[in-house]
C-alpha cells in the first residue's frame, strides 16, 4: 500500500521519468574508467602545472591601468637581470601580467623589484616567494587532509547508512577529485594553494549530493518492505530514488553553479583557478552521484548478497 | 477561513528581524577584519632555527619569539597584525594594510641579533648576554647619539675583553647586527659602508657590565637600534621560507570584483528560487537574507579575518543554504502531489526532509573541519567561513524557513492554492 502511494509521486511530465539509469550503468562505468585512464596518462605526459605554492621560486603579478604587453613586462624584468618565465596576461582589461622567476628572491630583491615595477607600471605589484620545503609540505598537507576527510566521511556514512554506501560515496568523491586534477593537467591550468580548498569543497559537496540520493534509496527500501536480492529489484529502487531526487539535484547544482559561473566571469583574477576547479568539480559531482555512486552501490550490494547466500548454502549442506 | 493571527505574527516577525538586521549591518561592516589579499600588505612565513648549536626549540622558545615579534610590530604601529605558530617550528606573520612595506619588512626581518666578534669573526658575546629592556640612547662627549647596553654577566665581559686585548694589534671588538655566515670583518674593514656597526679597540680587560655602542649614528638610527634591542633580540634565528605581498590596489580590485560577482550571484539565486518555488522561494529568500546577516555577524564576532577564499566560501555557502530549502520544498511538493492537504504536506515534508539535510550538512561540516584543523592561512579562512555557513544553515534554512512558512500555512491562506508552492493542480493525485 505504502509503495503504491509512493508510486503516485511520479510526475509524468518530467522527461527523465522513464530514463533507466541502471540500464546504462555499464556505459557510465566505461565513461568514468576512460576519464580516469585519460587522467593517469595526462599526469604522466603533461604532468601538473604546479604554481610556486607547490614548487619554489617567485611569482610577480604586475598590474597597470592600461592593457599590458608581455614584451614590456619581459623587458622590465630582464633589465633587472631576472629571466621571467611563462608570462601570462589576464584580467578583464588585459591589464594584469603574471610572471614567474625560478629563484627565491630575498627581501631586498623583492623591495627593489616592487619599486621598479611600480615606477614603470604605476601600481604596486604582488610578489610571492616560496621555498621548496614549504611547497612540499603544502602538497603533503593537502593530500593528508583529503585522506583524513575521506576516512571520517566513510565512518559517518557507515554509521548513518551502511558500509557499502560509505565506500561507494567515497569512491565517487575520489572520482570527482581526480577528475579536477585531470582537467587541470590536460589544460595546463596552474595549480595553487587554493586548488586544495577547491578540491576539498567539491569533496564536501559531492558527498552531500550522494548522501541525498542514498537517503532516498534507504527510504524507498524501507517503504518497499521486501527483502531485495536481485539486481532487477535493486535497479527499480535505485531508478525510483534517482528520479525522485533529480529535480532537487539539478536545482541545487544550478544554485551553486550560478555563483561559481558569476565568480568565474566577474570575480577576482586571484581566485580564478579556485573557481575553475569548483566549476569542473560541481558538474562532475552531480554526474558521479547519480550515474556512478548509486549504480555501483547496487552492483556491489547484489554481489555481496550473492556471496553471503552461497556461503550459507554451503554451511547448511555441511 | 483565513486566520489573521498567524499572518499578523508573520509580518511582525519580519519587521522585527528587519529592524535587527538593519541595526546590525553597520557595526558588522565596520568591524570586518580584512585579510591582506583584500587590503594589501604582506605575509611572511619564517622557519625557526636554533641560534646556537644545542639550543632546543620548544613551545616556550616559540612563544618567546612570537612575543618579541609582537613587540617589534607594536613599534611599527601596524593595526591588525596576525602572528601564528605553525607546525611547531614556523611563524607566520601577516601585516595587512601596512603603509610603508619596505621599512616594515626590513625592521621585521632584522632579527636584531647583536653580536660581538673578534677580528677573525669568532663569536664572543651575543644578544642572549644582554639584560633585556636596558638599551638606551645616550650622547657621547661630542654630543653624538650612541646606544648604551647592560650585560648580564660582567665576569664574562671581563674575560672576553681580556682575550681581545691580547690580540694586539688586532684588538678590535667588532659589533655586528645580524651577522650572516660568509660575512667577514677582514673583507668589510676597508669599506666605507661596512656591514658591522662598529669596531672599537680594546686596550685592557674591562670589569663592567655597561657597554656603549657609538657607530656614527644619526638620531633616528640610534633610536631604531634601541627599539630593536629592547623589543627583544629574537631568541631564535628566523629564515624566510615563504612570503607574499599584495599591492593595495590589487587588494581593492579583488574585493570589488568578488563582491560584485557575489551580489549578482545572490540576486540570481533569489530570482531562481522565486521562479521555481513561488511563495516557498520567497520564504527561502527571506531566510537567505537572515542567513547572510548571521554568518557575517558570527564571523565578525569570532574576530576571523575575511579573505578572498572566505568570500568565495560564503557565496558557496549561500548555494548550500538554499539547497536545504530546495530539499524541503521539493518534499512538500511531493506530498502535495500525492493529494495531501497543504497543512499535512507541510508537516510531512519538513519531517521527511530533516534527516536528509542533517546528513548532507554534517558530511560537509566534516570536510570543512578537517580543512580548518589542517589548513593554513588562506585555506583556514575558507574553512572557517564554510563551517559557520553550514551551522547557520541549520538555524535559518531549516528552523527559520519552517517557522515562517508554518505561520502562513497555519493561517490557512494557502489552502486550495497549491500553485503558491509551485505545484500544478493537474499534477495532484486524483485531479488528472
Amino acid at each position: 500500500m505504502e509503495m503504491n502511494e509512493k508510486m503516485n509521486y511520479k510526475h509524468y511530465n518530467k522527461f527523465y521519468d522513464h530514463f533507466d539509469f541502471m540500464k546504462y550503468r555499464n556505459v557510465f562505468f566505461v565513461i568514468s574508467s576512460v576519464l580516469i585512464l585519460l587522467g593517469i596518462i595526462s599526469l604522466f605526459v603533461f604532468k601538473l602545472n604546479l604554481g610556486i605554492d607547490f614548487s619554489s621560486g617567485t611569482r610577480v603579478d604586475v598590474q597597470s591601468k592600461q592593457p599590458i604587453s608581455i614584451t614590456k613586462v619581459d623587458q622590465a624584468f630582464r633589465a633587472m637581470n631576472y629571466s621571467p618565465e611563462r608570462p601570462v596576461v589576464s584580467g578583464t582589461h588585459k591589464n594584469i601580467a603574471t610572471v614567474r622567476i625560478n629563484e627565491e628572491l630575498n627581501q631586498h630583491q623583492i623591495a627593489a623589484v616592487k619599486s621598479k615595477i611600480k615606477d614603470q607600471f604605476g601600481i604596486e605589484p604582488n610578489v610571492s616567494t616560496v621555498s621548496p620545503q614549504v611547497g612540499r609540505d603544502l602538497a603533503k598537507n593537502g593530500l593528508f587532509a583529503l585522506i583524513l576527510a575521506s576516512i571520517f566521511i566513510i565512518i559517518y556514512v557507515w554509521i548513518r547508512f551502511e558500509f557499502l554506501q560509505g565506500l561507494t560515496a567515497v569512491l565517487a568523491l575520489i572520482h570527482d577529485a581526480f577528475f579536477i586534477v585531470t582537467v587541470f593537467s590536460l589544460f595546463h591550468i596552474e595549480v595553487d594553494i587554493l586548488f586544495i580548498s577547491a578540491v576539498l569543497t567539491i569533496v564536501g559537496y559531492s558527498i552531500n549530493d550522494t548522501i541525498v540520493t542514498f537517503d532516498r534509496v534507504r527510504e524507498n527500501i524501507k517503504l518497499s518492505r521486501k527483502r531485495l536480492s536481485t539486481i532487477e529489484e535493486f535497479s527499480e529502487i535505485v531508478n525510483l530514488s534517482i528520479r525522485e531526487t533529480l529535480t532537487r539535484s539539478i536545482n541545487t547544482v544550478l544554485t551553486v553553479l550560478l555563483p561559481v559561473i558569476l565568480l568565474l566571469i566577474f570575480g577576482s583574477e586571484s581566485i580564478r583557478t579556485f573557481t575553475i576547479a569548483l566549476f569542473v568539480g560541481l558538474i562532475c559531482g552531480v554526474y558521479s552521484s547519480i550515474c556512478i555512486a548509486c549504480p555501483l552501490w547496487a552492483v556491489l550490494k547484489v554481489r555481496y548478497l550473492d556471496k553471503r547466500k552461497k556461503k550459507r548454502t554451503v554451511q547448511t549442506e555441511a | 477561513m483565513v486566520k489573521k493571527g498567524p499572518i499578523f505574527s508573520f509580518f511582525a516577525l519580519l519587521i522585527v528581524l528587519g529592524i535587527i538586521i538593519g541595526f546590525a549591518v553597520n557595526p558588522i561592516i565596520h568591524n570586518v577584519k580584512l585579510g591582506l589579499d583584500l587590503k594589501g600588505g604582506f605575509e611572511v612565513l619564517y622557519q625557526v632555527k636554533p641560534l646556537k648549536a644545542g639550543q632546543k626549540i620548544d613551545s616556550d622558545t616559540m612563544s618567546n619569539a612570537v612575543a618579541a615579534i609582537n613587540k617589534r610590530i607594536n613599534v611599527l604601529g601596524v593595526s591588525e597584525p596576525n602572528i601564528s605558530i605553525e607546525n611547531g617550528h614556523r611563524i607566520r606573520v601577516q601585516l595587512p594594510g601596512v603603509k610603508n612595506e619596505k621599512r616594515a619588512r626590513q625592521l621585521l626581518s632584522t632579527t636584531a641579533k647583536l653580536e660581538f666578534r673578534d677580528y677573525k669573526d669568532r663569536l664572543m658575546l651575543d644578544g642572549s648576554d644582554l639584560k633585556p629592556g636596558k638599551a638606551k640612547v645616550a650622547f657621547d662627549q661630542m654630543n653624538k647619539p650612541m646606544v648604551t647596553l647592560q650585560l648580564k654577566d660582567p665576569a664574562k665581559f671581563a674575560s672576553v675583553t681580556k682575550k681581545i686585548a691580547s690580540y694586539y694589534p688586532n684588538n678590535q671588538l667588532v659589533i655586528w647586527m645580524d651577522y650572516k655566515k660568509g660575512d667577514s670583518y677582514q673583507k668589510e674593514v676597508g669599506k666605507k659602508n661596512h656591514k658591522y656597526i662598529s669596531n672599537p679597540g680594546v686596550e685592557q680587560q674591562l670589569n663592567t657590565s655597561d657597554v656603549q655602542i657609538s657607530g656614527n649614528f644619526t638620531m633616528q638610527e640610534a633610536t631604531t637600534l634601541k627599539d630593536l634591542l629592547n623589543s627583544g633580540s629574537l631568541p631564535v634565528r628566523m629564515n624566510e621560507i615563504y612570503s607574499t605581498s599584495v599591492g593595495a590596489q590589487f587588494g581593492q580590485d579583488s574585493m570589488k570584483e568578488t563582491i560584485y560577482a557575489g551580489a549578482l550571484a545572490v540576486a540570481a539565486i533569489m530570482l531562481f528560487m522565486l521562479f521555481f518555488y513561488r511563495l516557498g522561494g520567497l520564504i527561502a529568500d527571506l531566510t537567505l537574507v537572515l542567513y547572510m546577516a548571521i554568518v557575517m555577524g558570527v564571523f565578525v564576532g569570532l574576530q576571523a579575518v575575511l579573505t578572498l577564499p572566505g568570500i568565495a566560501a560564503m557565496i558557496l555557502g549561500i548555494g548550500m543554504a538554499v539547497d536545504a530549502n530546495i530539499i524541503t520544498l521539493e518534499r512538500i511538493k511531493d506530498e502535495l502531489r500525492s493529494g495531501k492537504s497543504v497543512l499535512s504536506a507541510f508537516k510531512a515534508g519538513n519531517h521527511r526532509a530533516l534527516p536528509t539535510v542533517v546528513d548532507a550538512n554534517l558530511t560537509t561540516i566534516i570536510a570543512a573541519a578537517v580543512l580548518f584543523v589542517l589548513g593554513v592561512s588562506a585555506v583556514k579562512g575558507f574553512a572557517v567561513m564554510l563551517l559557520i555557513s553550514n551551522v547557520v544553515t541549520f538555524l535559518t534554512s531549516i528552523y527559520g524557513a519552517r517557522l515562517l512558512l508554518g505561520l502562513l500555512v497555519h493561517s490557512r491562506a494557502l489552502n486550495n492554492h497549491p500553485w503558491l508552492l509551485g505545484v500544478k493542480r493537474r499534477d495532484i493525485r486524483g485531479n488528472e
